[in-house]
């Protein structure tokens, strides 16, 4: 079969022309930016990258699951076979999974009274949660000791000046 | 000529504050009692710290101020807006330790928001902040939300002629029962009802929206104790939204509405007297503003066309706009999505809705459903004398319990009280747009502060000033207290410095 080269560069600028047309915004957006760009963005596909919070809402085959990027949460919603893959999400004794989501986004979703939501098509998770183990502050500790000391003494001291 | 202040003034200004100072410390007992509960430890410690700095503080001041007097009313006054101040102080102390506030002040700011149910807030990765502290920010808005001399009067003291005096400067000169410590009692009363209900409520919808028990009645409770108190702050970063919940979003409603509300309505609604709310100026009058008000943010709404159906405008839209309303602040839209998706005119509808707040002797700040009520009487009166005949008797009056006839004082004092919340609103916009804010914004949020809404358009965050920040916590604690005892403070302070 004989290739026609001359049409190649056609074939590669047609490539490119779709890649840049295309209304996915793979790079990874930040929420300020999805909300202060809402309408730019309203209806692409975008990629979103941030730490599971709080709980993971299933309702019925989907679930809600927020997701904070260090700068605002989130809401997205995804299939509830997606949201099971999330074992840990950021509270007081949990470091969330950090995940990354890719789905539409939309500034007022028609499906979910007006939010700002995002549906997702794929998740990844980029790294597990975890169990945050703390300790006892010992220097509060010694001042909760120290203060309680001064509060036995003043009650101490008030016993005498009422005799 | 100004007299100095003596010793003896306060002395006995002292021995009060002491004792608001161990009432409030023994409020702190429960986010321990949490604490304990939910095992985390160090945010019990810290709770511990700021009883026993907070005690210490108390017991000083009664010992040193020890007095058999009681308060006069500049006295009573004082106490209450050291009170509030003193409060501050001292609840930002757990909140500070707990290292989720950048700067100390950044935790005053907070305190004084949760004390003035404002909701404005501070806290960084809110996401993280442990069940005690979250319930602590929460408590001092229900505290705050029925008065910190309330939980006084109600739990700490057993009586006294200077009760009233308190009562009074707390911007609650209303007397539901004869004896103020039983119409504080009451007002606790109504108060716990309605937390058990709307607990029962929030938390069951948790549940049946995919939250765990245990959270969902931890929110239900929090989300409560913010929406009655028309406080505003949430457990979570995302306010209301994130819940994404309908039914979430109606029962805060009625939550925010039942806050809003005088509490001498909600005792004769008790006592089955159910016409008053339809007689009431006040309810009328926050049916008209609400009407009104909505009509201009969905107006403003439809022009920059926000939302795709008008169903989503009015979720949106109305929700904002009773959180406005009624002073609570809670969202279900990002404070950037108000300069990014609210036309001006829609953010004026809002703000007017903000300045204008709820009932009076309710949770809410702001100028208040009857002095707007009264100063519309007097303006009907003032147009029908113009109109009449010079030899017609022209009389207005309204239905606030009982009829009462529109005078000259009550109009009078009804606008000069509306008049220093306008000058309060647009002073704190000046210091906002001082620091490069466009005037409208700076207004919004402003008026956020004053009126203790807690709507933020963005403005507030912790990169913002310390001195707007400043300015705000001026504003939380002025229009929380409805300036009288603002402005006997001032005025304590003028006489030691020029008194003789």
């Amino acid at each position: 079969m004989k290739i026609n080269y001359k049409i190649c560069p056609i074939i590669l600028f047609l490539i490119l022309i779709g890649y840049l047309g295309s209304p996915v915004f793979s790079q990874g957006i930040s929420s300020s930016e999805l909300i202060k760009g809402a309408k730019e963005y309203d209806t692409k596909t975008v990629t979103f990258t941030g730490e599971a919070i709080g709980d993971v809402m299933i309702r019925g085959e989907f679930a809600w699951v927020n997701i904070n990027d260090g700068e605002n949460s989130l809401g997205v919603w995804m299939s509830a076979s997606l949201a099971r893959e999330i074992k840990f999400t950021g509270s007081y004794e949990t470091q969330g999974d950090r995940l990354e989501v890719t789905g539409r986004f939309n500034r007022a979703c028609l499906e979910h009274g007006g939010d700002l939501d995002i549906h997702v098509q794929k998740l990844r998770k980029i790294s597990p949660g975890m169990r945050i183990n703390r300790i006892l502050h010992p220097g509060k500790k010694n001042l909760s000791l120290i203060l309680f000391g001064a509060l036995f003494l003043i009650w101490i001291l008030t016993l005498f000046r009422h005799k | 000529m100004i007299l100095k202040p003596r010793l003896e003034d306060l002395k006995i200004i002292g021995f009060y504050l002491g004792k608001v100072i161990l009432g409030l410390a023994f409020t702190m007992a429960i986010p321990i009692l949490t604490g304990l509960l939910f095992r985390e430890f160090n945010p019990a410690l810290d709770f511990l710290l700021g009883i026993e700095i907070s005690v210490l503080l108390g017991l000083i001041l009664l010992k040193v101020c020890h007095t058999e007097k009681d308060l006069n009313w500049m006295q009573g006054m004082i106490v209450v807006s050291l009170s509030w101040v003193v409060a501050m102080l001292l609840g930002a102390i757990p909140l500070y330790l707990s290292g989720h506030w950048k700067s100390f002040l950044d935790a005053c700011f907070d305190a004084m928001s949760g004390f003035a149910t404002t909701g404005l807030t501070l806290v960084q990765d809110l996401d993280h902040l442990s069940y005690t502290h979250n319930l602590w920010r929460h408590l001092i808005m229900f505290l705050g939300g029925q008065g910190i001399i309330v939980i006084v009067l109600s739990f700490f003291v057993r009586g006294f002629s200077g009760a009233f005096k308190m009562y009074v400067g707390e911007a609650r000169d209303e007397k539901i029962l004869p004896n103020v410590v039983h119409t504080s009692r009451f007002i606790w009363s109504v108060s716990f009802v309605y937390m058990a209900l709307g607990t029962l409520a929030l938390g069951i919808t948790g549940i049946f929206n995919g939250m765990k028990p245990l959270n969902s009645f931890f929110h239900g409770a929090c989300i409560f104790m913010a929406a009655f108190d028309t406080g505003g702050f949430s457990p979570q970063s995302q306010s209301i939204l994130y819940y994404h919940s309908l039914i979430y979003e109606v029962i805060t409603i009625i939550i925010m509405v039942l806050g809003a509300l005088n509490f001498k309505l909600h005792y004769h609604l008790w006592m089955g007297n159910r016409k008053e709310i339809f007689r009431n100026i006040e309810t009328n009058t926050l049916f008209g503003t609400i009407i009104a008000t909505f009509c201009i943010v969905a107006v403003g709404l439809v022009q920059i066309q926000s939302y795709p159906s008008a169903v989503l405008l009015f979720r949106k839209g109305f929700y904002q706009l009773i959180s406005g309303h009624t002073g609570t602040g809670f969202q279900t839209v990002y404070p950037q999505q108000f300069l990014a998706d609210w036309n001006n005119l829609a953010l004026v509808g809002l703000m007017i809705a903000m300045a204008l707040g709820g009932a009076v002797c309710s949770t809410t700040g702001a100028i208040k459903m009857l002095r707007i009520g009264i100063i519309f009487k007097a303006f009907k009166e003032d147009l029908k004398k113009i109109i009449m005949p010079e030899r017609a008797l022209v009389v207005e009056k309204f239905h606030h319990i009982k009829d009462v006839f529109v005078e000259d004082k009550l109009a009078r004092s009804a606008l000069i009280i509306t008049l220093a919340y306008i000058i309060l609103y647009l002073l704190g916009a000046l210091v906002g747009m001082f620091y490069g804010h466009p005037f409208l914004n700076a207004l919004f949020e402003s008026t956020s502060a004053a009126a203790n809404v807690g709507l933020s358009c963005g403005i507030t965050n912790i990169a913002m000033p310390a001195g707007l920040k400043v300015t705000y916590m001026i504003q939380m604690w002025a229009g929380r207290l409805e300036f009288m005892s603002v402005f006997t403070i001032l005025g304590f302070l003028i006489a030691v410095i020029k008194g003789k």
